[in-house]
């Protein structure tokens, strides 16, 4: 039975310049095809805009509070403890020590008695406190760090410079203010990375829902394509690039959005940062935002076209 | 050319639209489908275009096994086939150029090839100056010849015909096969679906007539 050997083959065209041609005039007119109903195409790429928008603008805002929060002078202190044997006139000596030093700000003594006074009105053991025949507190120097100092980093090392005075037995630093503020922004980044995975989903659907009813619209001429030989990459290609056309036009609007966000709450921020004495102003954008934007909103696009095009696509068959 | 081994087509509904057909067409043989209405002459020519897949048998067409085709290859046999329609099936929102043009755009080709062929197969069909309308503004005879157009620009060795003058008069009708005749002049394997006997009678050529699905006379029949 010869007949059932091999078949004899198609001829098909690979040439990569003719190739790349066909695509070249496939997303022009793919985007032709867009403008010729700017309205419908200006809203669906403002919802994808949206979408981009809000996630890369909310981790603008999460990263610039957290640059706020270890540049802020003020939000960490230092406390000295010192060593039992001092005396308050030696403890006296020492905060003058270390109020001269050019990384402090301030710093101000609570003596022994004083440290007790306050332990007494504070923490309601006063009674206890007054069956030991000594007083158990030691003398602490708390000291603010200047301005100069600018990081949590940089308060620990100093700290740990402070630990080496000979009458000091501890230097602690608190960060409490620091962290909870840390704690708060790093709950926010994972909320607003939660919020960009939905937004992302939704991005996808917006895109695949435009891409179906595109699909169902030129239903007649999918299936004449297909009569007269387009094969199924040559009739998926306008939606794909119809797809990458929403994505980045969407991601153009986001852009846009983000950076006329900044722009109005620029000068708030620097009159609020005046206030405390900050520099602090806002950052432009940041590599994430930008690219999360301009690399994503495409890339979102075509896949939800790829999704569309996989699904409805093959259901249309000439007959 | 084409080729039809035991075919049989049960439509998924359980009917049979085809029963054990057996047919052979030379290369550049001109043929007629005949028969009523619901007689299989579509389900015929849908297995050679590939629109359905026969459910038994083997169809042959152009050297090869068309069950064996693998769907990406379809596109390519398609090429190879053009196919006429009752209704035309054209885009309208487009040019009659464009129509025309869109089996070439499909297989990639260039521009200034595009608009040769189109030029030549516009000339063939006798509607040069028509070039720049949309089909809407057309006469259902002159739509029908742009549908014959865009069948035959990609110079396909096959040309399939369903009912092609369905809607026109004997007058139009008559210029259509005539058209047909010329094209199987040239070497292009005709086979042309239509229940106007009279029509195509005159004509002299192999008639297959089909009856419920099966052949029920074969007047170019040699085995
Ligand atoms: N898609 C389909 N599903 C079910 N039955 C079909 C389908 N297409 C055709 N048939 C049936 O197959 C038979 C042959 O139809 P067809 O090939 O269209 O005949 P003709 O073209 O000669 O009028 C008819 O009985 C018709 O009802
Ligand atoms: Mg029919």
């Amino acid at each position: 039975m010869a007949r059932r050997a091999r078949q004899p083959g198609f001829r098909r065209n690979r040439n990569p310049v003719t190739w790349l041609l066909r695509h070249a005039q496939m997303s022009l007119a793919s985007l032709g095809r867009l403008s010729r109903s700017p309205v419908s195409t200006l809203m669906t790429a403002a919802v994808i805009g949206i979408a981009l928008a809000l996630p890369s603008g909310l981790h603008l805002l999460v990263d610039n509070v957290r640059q706020l929060s270890s540049s802020w002078d003020g939000s960490a202190s230092i406390s000295l403890f010192l060593a039992d044997a001092v005396s308050d006139e030696q403890a006296a000596t020492v905060r003058e020590q270390v109020a001269r030093r050019p990384d402090v700000a301030e710093a101000q003594l609570i003596s022994r008695s004083a440290a007790l006074d306050e332990f007494r009105r504070l923490s309601g053991f006063g009674q206890a406190i007054e069956l030991l025949d000594h007083n158990p507190l030691p003398a602490v120097v708390l000291v603010r760090p200047a301005p100069t100092v600018q990081d949590a980093d940089a308060v620990g090392r100093m700290a740990a410079e402070l630990q080496n005075y000979r009458e000091i037995e501890l230097a602690q630093v608190d960060l409490q203010w620091v962290e909870r503020l840390g704690a708060i922004t790093g709950a926010i980044e994972r909320a607003v990375l939660i919020l960009a995975v939905l937004l992302a989903g939704a991005v996808l659907l917006i895109v695949g829902n435009t891409v179906r009813l595109e699909i169902q619209n030129r239903h007649s001429e999918i299936e004449i394509v297909k009569l007269v030989g387009g094969t199924d990459a040559f009739i998926r290609r306008p939606f794909l690039y119809e797809g990458l056309w929403y994505g980045l036009l969407g991601a153009a609007i986001a852009l846009t959005l983000v950076l006329t966000a900044l722009y109005l709450l620029d000068g708030p921020v620097e009159r609020l940062a005046g206030l405390y004495q900050s520099t602090f102003s806002l950052d432009v954008l940041d590599p994430i935002s930008l690219f999360g934007m301009l690399i994503g909103g495409p890339a979102l696009g075509l896949a939800g076209a790829w999704l569309a095009v996989g699904r409805h696509l093959a259901q249309v068959q000439p007959e | 050319m084409i080729r039809f081994d035991n075919v049989a087509k049960r439509y998924a509904t359980g009917h049979e639209g085809l029963s054990g057909v057996d047919l052979h067409l030379e290369t550049g043989e001109m043929a007629f489908l005949t028969g009523h209405s619901g007689a299989g002459k579509s389900t015929l020519l849908k297995l050679i275009g590939l629109l359905e897949r026969a459910t038994r048998g083997q169809v042959w067409v152009n050297e090869r096994n068309l069950n064996k085709l693998r769907a990406r290859d379809v596109p390519y046999h398609r090429r190879e086939v053009g196919m006429i329609f009752q209704d035309h099936r054209l885009l309208h929102d487009r040019t009659v150029f464009d129509n025309i043009a869109l089996p070439l755009v499909v297989a990639g080709m260039g521009h200034a090839e595009v608009t040769r062929r189109v030029r030549a197969a516009l000339d063939k069909v006798g509607l040069l100056k028509k070039d720049k309308v949309f089909p809407i503004s057309l006469s259902g005879g002159e739509q029908q010849r742009v549908g014959i157009a865009r069948a035959l620009v990609s110079k396909p060795p096959v040309l399939l015909a369903d009912e092609p003058t369905g809607n026109l008069d004997p007058e139009l009708s008559r210029e259509i096969m005539d058209l047909f005749v010329q094209f199987n002049q040239v070497g292009v394997t005709l086979l042309v679906a239509t229940h106007d006997v009279e029509l195509i009678s005159r004509l002299g050529k192999r008639i297959i007539k089909l009856r419920d699905g099966r052949v029920a006379a074969d007047s170019g029949a040699d085995g």
